[in-house]
C-alpha cells in the first residue's frame, strides 16, 4: 500500500492554498499563479538558494527564507511582495548589474535575458553602486560555444545541469567571494576539456549572455529549455 | 585496557610525578614557542643536568600559562612561582633558585589580578600537564568522565546532565548544547557523526588553538562522551592547516588514546566504539560555518547551504550529525565529572560556566584568559588586562571578530554574557577581544573587518559576494576623504540588505562592525566626510586644497 499523501494548507499573500508535504513555497506559489522572482532557481535542477531574489517573509520566523528551498508547513503565513522584499530584490539586481559588465545593447541575449527581464519587472532603472567592470576573459576555444565571464552572474545553473543532468561535471567554481569564477575542468580552456560532450545544455540554461552559441549576433541568442522538464520526467521524477 | 588498569596507570603516574622534589613547567604553546621557549627548556634541562639534579627536578613542556605577551613563561611547582620573559641565559639562575631564593627579576607578582581574577575550567590543566603525554592527562583525572558516562550513566542521563549544566555553544551563537545533543540523539539514522569544529579563524583569536595545543585529550574525551550520548561511532576534527602544532598534538593524542583503547572498538571493554579522524582545512574562514565545514569534509567546495535541514537531522553525507566547537567539548569532561548543577552555579542566569577570551590590542597584559560569565568588561580590560598602556584613553572593545561589534566606554560595566553583548550590537563570538584606545579610528576598524569578510566570502550568494565588496569600497572612499553623506546613506542601506538577505552567518553578520561603529561613533564617520579629517589621525586624508593641481 502506498503511503497516503499528506496535504498542508497555508496562506500566501493572504490567499489560501493547499500543498503536498515536501513541496516548496516557490512551487506552491507558482501553482497558484503567484510569481516570486528567481534567478539561480531552475525547475529540474537542485535548488541552492543562492541568488536570494526569492526571499519571502514567513510569520513567526524572524528572518527571511528562500522560497525555492523552504518546504511548506501547515498554517504557514507567507508574504511574497512586501515593500521590504521588493526593495531587497531591487538592490540585489543593482548588485548584480554593478558586479561585472551587463551592457544589454551589445549583448547576444538582448531581449531574451532573464536578468534584463527581472530588472524591467522590478523597475530597476539605474544603479546606485559604482560599476566594478573587472577585466575578465572570454573563452571561445570551444568549437560551438562561447563563455563570456563578463556576463556571468554565478547562478551555477551550468555547473548543476552539467553535473546533475548530463553527468559530465565540466563546470565548477574557482576562487572566493567577488573573485569567484566559473571554470572548465581544472581551469583550462573549454575547448580542451576532454569530458565536455558538447551537448549545449549549459548554454541553454544560462540566464544571461554568459554562455552562448557561436555565430550569434546581438539579440540573436534565444535559449531553449524544453529538454529539461522532459529529461527530469524521464529520469524518474527526480526534481 | 580495562577500567581498573586505567586507575592503576593513573596512580602509577601520580607516584612517578611525586618522586620529583619539584617540577619546572615550561610553556610550549605557540605563543611562547615564538618567543623561544623551546630553547629555554633545553637550557634548563642542561642546567639541571649540570648540577646533577635529574632525579629531583622534572623539566617538562606544558600548555599555555595565559600571559602570552610576557613569554616565555615558566611555572615552578610546588612552589607556585611564575617566571616571565625568561631567556636561555637565565636557566642556571632559575635552577639555582630551586635551592636558594627564586630569581627576583623574572618573577611575575603572584597577586597579579591577571591570574587572580581568572577561573579555570577549560584551561585547568594548562600549565601543569605535558600535552604530548596521555599519562599526564590520566594522572590528573583524565578520562574519568568517560568512564563514568560509559559505566554508570545511560546516554539520556548524559544528555540530561549537559542540559542541566546550561552549557551553550562556545563557537559564538550560544545554542544550548544539551538541546543540540538531544536533537541528534532523537534523529533517525543508520549512522551518526560527531564533528569538532576547530576551524577558528577570527583575527586575533586563538582560544581553540591553545586548548588543542595545551590539553588535546580533554577535547577527545568530550567528543567520546558526546558520541556515546547521541549514538555516534565516528568523529571528525576539522582543524585548519594554519595550526600545525595543534594538528601534531592532536595526531599524537589520537594515537595514544587508541593505544590505550580509550578510542576505537569496545572502549574500556564496553560495547561502545568510537574513532576520531582529523580533517585539515585549507584556511577558508567560511568553513567554520557548519554546513560549509561538512561540505569540506565530504570533499566538496566549502560553501554553506540553506538551513533547515539542520545538521542534526541531515548532516555529514546526509546522516544526523552533531557539530560542536572545541571549547564546548572541552567543557564536557568537568561537567560529567562534577555534575551539571556544579557547572550551572557558575556564571549568570542564562550564560553558565566560564569563557576563554583572547585578550589583544591596546592593553598592558595581552594573552589568553578564562573568566566566569557575567564578569564586567571593565574587570577584563582594567583588572586582568591591566588597563591601557602609555596613559592613553580607552575607546572601545571589539568582541566576536568580524561578526561582532565595537562596544564603547559607556558599556564597560556590562556583564559579559550572550544576551548583554547582543543587546549592545555585538556578539559573544568565539572569544576574540580586541581593546582599542584613542589612537584607533573606528571607520578604519570597520573597514578592516569588512575587508576580511569580503575576502573570506565564499561567493555563493549575491548579497554577501557583491555587497561586502561595495561595503568595502564605500568605507575606502570615506577613509580616503572622498566620501559623501549620500555614501553614508547607501552604506546603511547596504548593511541592512547584507544582514537580512545573506545565506549564512558570515554574510548575515558581516555588517556588524559597520553597524556598531555607526551606532556609537557616527561622529567619526561624519568627521571623515564633512570635515575631511580623521579624528584619531589614522587615515591619510589629503585635503582638496593640498592636492596638487
Amino acid at each position: 500500500m502506498r503511503a497516503p499523501v499528506k496535504i498542508k494548507t497555508l496562506t500566501i499573500d493572504g490567499k489560501e492554498v493547499s500543498a503536498r508535504e515536501g513541496e516548496t513555497i516557490l512551487q506552491v506559489a507558482r501553482e497558484n499563479g503567484i510569481d516570486i522572482p528567481t534567478l539561480c532557481y531552475l525547475e529540474g535542477l537542485e535548488p541552492i538558494g543562492a541568488c536570494r531574489l526569492c526571499l519571502v517573509e514567513v510569520k513567526g520566523i524572524n528572518r527571511l527564507v528562500p522560497a525555492c528551498v523552504t518546504q511548506v508547513e501547515e498554517g504557514m503565513e507567507v508574504v511574497t511582495n512586501s515593500e521590504r522584499l521588493i526593495k531587497y530584490r531591487q538592490m540585489i539586481l543593482e548588485l548584480l548589474f554593478s558586479e561585472r559588465n551587463h551592457t544589454c545593447s551589445v549583448c547576444v541575449v538582448n531581449g531574451h535575458c532573464e536578468l534584463q527581464r527581472l530588472a524591467q519587472r522590478l523597475g530597476v532603472t539605474h544603479i546606485r553602486f559604482p560599476y566594478r567592470y573587472p577585466n575578465l576573459p572570454i573563452d571561445a576555444s570551444h568549437e560551438r560555444f562561447v563563455i563570456d565571464h563578463n556576463r556571468c552572474v554565478l547562478c551555477t545553473r551550468c555547473v548543476r545541469v552539467c553535473d546533475e543532468i548530463e553527468g559530465a561535471h565540466v563546470w565548477d567554481v574557482m576562487g572566493r567571494g567577488i573573485n569567484s569564477r566559473i571554470i572548465a575542468d581544472l581551469n583550462q580552456p573549454w575547448g580542451t576539456s576532454e569530458v565536455c560532450t558538447s551537448c549545449g545544455k549549459c548554454v541553454h540554461v544560462c540566464p544571461t549572455g554568459a554562455l552562448s552559441e557561436k555565430g550569434k549576433a546581438v539579440a540573436e541568442m534565444e535559449k531553449r529549455r524544453q529538454f529539461l522538464p522532459y529529461l527530469t520526467v524521464m529520469r524518474g521524477g527526480r526534481q | 585496557m580495562t577500567v581498573d588498569e586505567l586507575q592503576q596507570l593513573a596512580l602509577k603516574e601520580q607516584e612517578a610525578k611525586q618522586r620529583y622534589r619539584c617540577r619546572i613547567n615550561v610553556c610550549v604553546a605557540t605563543g611562547c614557542i615564538m618567543c623561544g621557549s623551546e630553547r629555554v627548556k633545553e637550557a634548563i634541562e642542561e642546567a639541571v643536568k649540570a648540577r646533577g639534579l635529574e632525579k629531583e627536578v622534572l623539566v617538562q613542556g606544558v600548555g599555555c600559562l595565559g600571559l602570552c605577551s610576557a613569554g616565555p613563561m615558566i611555572y615552578v611547582e610546588p612552589d607556585g612561582i611564575i617566571y616571565h620573559k625568561v631567556t636561555p641565559e637565565d636557566a642556571p639562575a632559575i635552577v639555582q633558585g630551586l635551592v636558594s631564593t627564586p630569581v627576583e627579576r623574572l618573577i611575575c607578582p603572584p597577586d597579579l589580578p591577571f591570574f587572580k581574577r581568572q577561573m579555570k575550567i577549560v584551561m585547568e590543566n594548562s600549565g601543569t600537564i605535558d600535552p604530548e603525554r596521555i599519562e599526564d592527562y590520566i594522572a590528573v583525572g583524565g578520562y574519568q568522565a568517560l568512564i563514568k558516562a560509559l559505566t554508570e550513566m545511560s546516554p539520556s542521563e548524559v544528555i540530561e546532565e549537559v542540559t542541566k549544566s546550561g552549557l551553550r555553544g562556545r563557537g559564538g551563537a550560544g545554542y544550548p548544547t544539551g538541546l543540540k545533543w538531544s536533537t541528534v540523539a532523537k534523529a533517525n539514522g543508520a549512522r551518526k557523526f560527531v564533528i569538532c569544529n576547530a576551524d577558528e579563524g577570527d583575527p586575533g583569536a586563538y582560544m581553540d588553538r591553545t586548548i588543542l595545543e595545551s590539553d588535546p585529550h580533554r577535547v577527545l574525551e568530550g567528543m567520546a562522551i558526546a558520541a556515546y550520548a547521541v549514538g555516534a561511532q565516528q568523529g571528525f576534527i576539522y582543524v585548519r592547516a594554519e595550526y600545525p602544532l595543534a594538528i601534531k598534538r592532536l595526531r599524537t593524542a589520537i594515537r595514544q588514546a587508541e593505544r590505550l583503547n580509550l578510542l576505537g572498538n569496545n572502549i574500556l571493554g564496553t560495547t561502545f566504539s568510537f574513532s576520531v579522524e582529523l580533517r585539515i582545512g585549507a584556511g577558508a574562514f567560511v568553513c567554520g560555518e557548519e554546513t560549509a565545514l561538512m561540505a569540506s569534509i565530504e570533499g566538496k567546495r566549502g560553501t554553506p547551504r540553506p538551513r533547515p535541514p539542520y545538521p542534526a537531522e541531515y548532516g555529514l553525507w546526509g546522516y544526523p550529525t552533531l557539530i560542536n566547537n572545541v571549547e564546548t567539548f572541552a567543557n564536557i569532561p568537568p561537567i560529567i565529572r562534577n555534575g551539571g548543577e556544579w557547572f550551572a552555579k557558575i556564571g549568570t542566569e542564562r550564560s553558565k560556566g566560564t569563557k576563554v577570551f583572547a585578550l589583544a590590542g591596546r592593553v598592558v597584559n595581552t594573552g589568553l584568559i578564562e573568566v566566569p560569565m557575567g564578569i564586567t568588561l571593565r574587570e577584563i580590560v582594567f583588572d586582568i588586562g591591566g588597563g591601557i598602556p602609555e596613559g592613553k584613553r580607552f575607546k572601545a572593545v571589539q568582541t566576536g571578530g568580524p561578526s561582532g561589534g565595537c562596544i564603547p566606554e559607556q558599556f564597560l560595566d556590562l556583564p559579559v554574557d550572550y544576551e548583554s553583548l547582543t543587546k549592545v550590537g555585538s556578539i559573544m563570538g568565539s572569544g576574540g577581544m580586541i581593546v582599542m584606545d584613542e589612537t584607533s579610528c573606528m571607520v578604519d576598524v570597520a573597514k578592516f573587518f569588512v575587508e576580511f569578510c569580503m575576502s573570506e566570502s565564499c561567493g555563493k550568494c549575491v548579497p554577501c559576494r557583491v555587497g561586502t565588496a561595495h561595503l568595502y569600497e564605500l568605507l575606502r572612499r570615506i577613509t580616503a576623504g572622498e566620501g559623501t553623506m549620500r555614501d553614508l546613506e547607501l552604506l546603511e542601506e547596504l548593511c541592512d540588505l547584507v544582514k537580512s538577505a545573506s545565506l549564512c552567518g558570515l554574510g548575515q553578520t558581516a555588517p556588524n562592525p559597520v553597524l556598531s561603529t555607526l551606532r556609537y561613533f557616527r561622529h567619526e564617520y561624519e568627521a571623515h566626510i564633512l570635515d575631511k579629517t580623521c579624528p584619531a589621525g589614522v587615515c591619510a586624508i589629503r585635503r582638496a586644497e593640498e592636492v596638487p593641481a
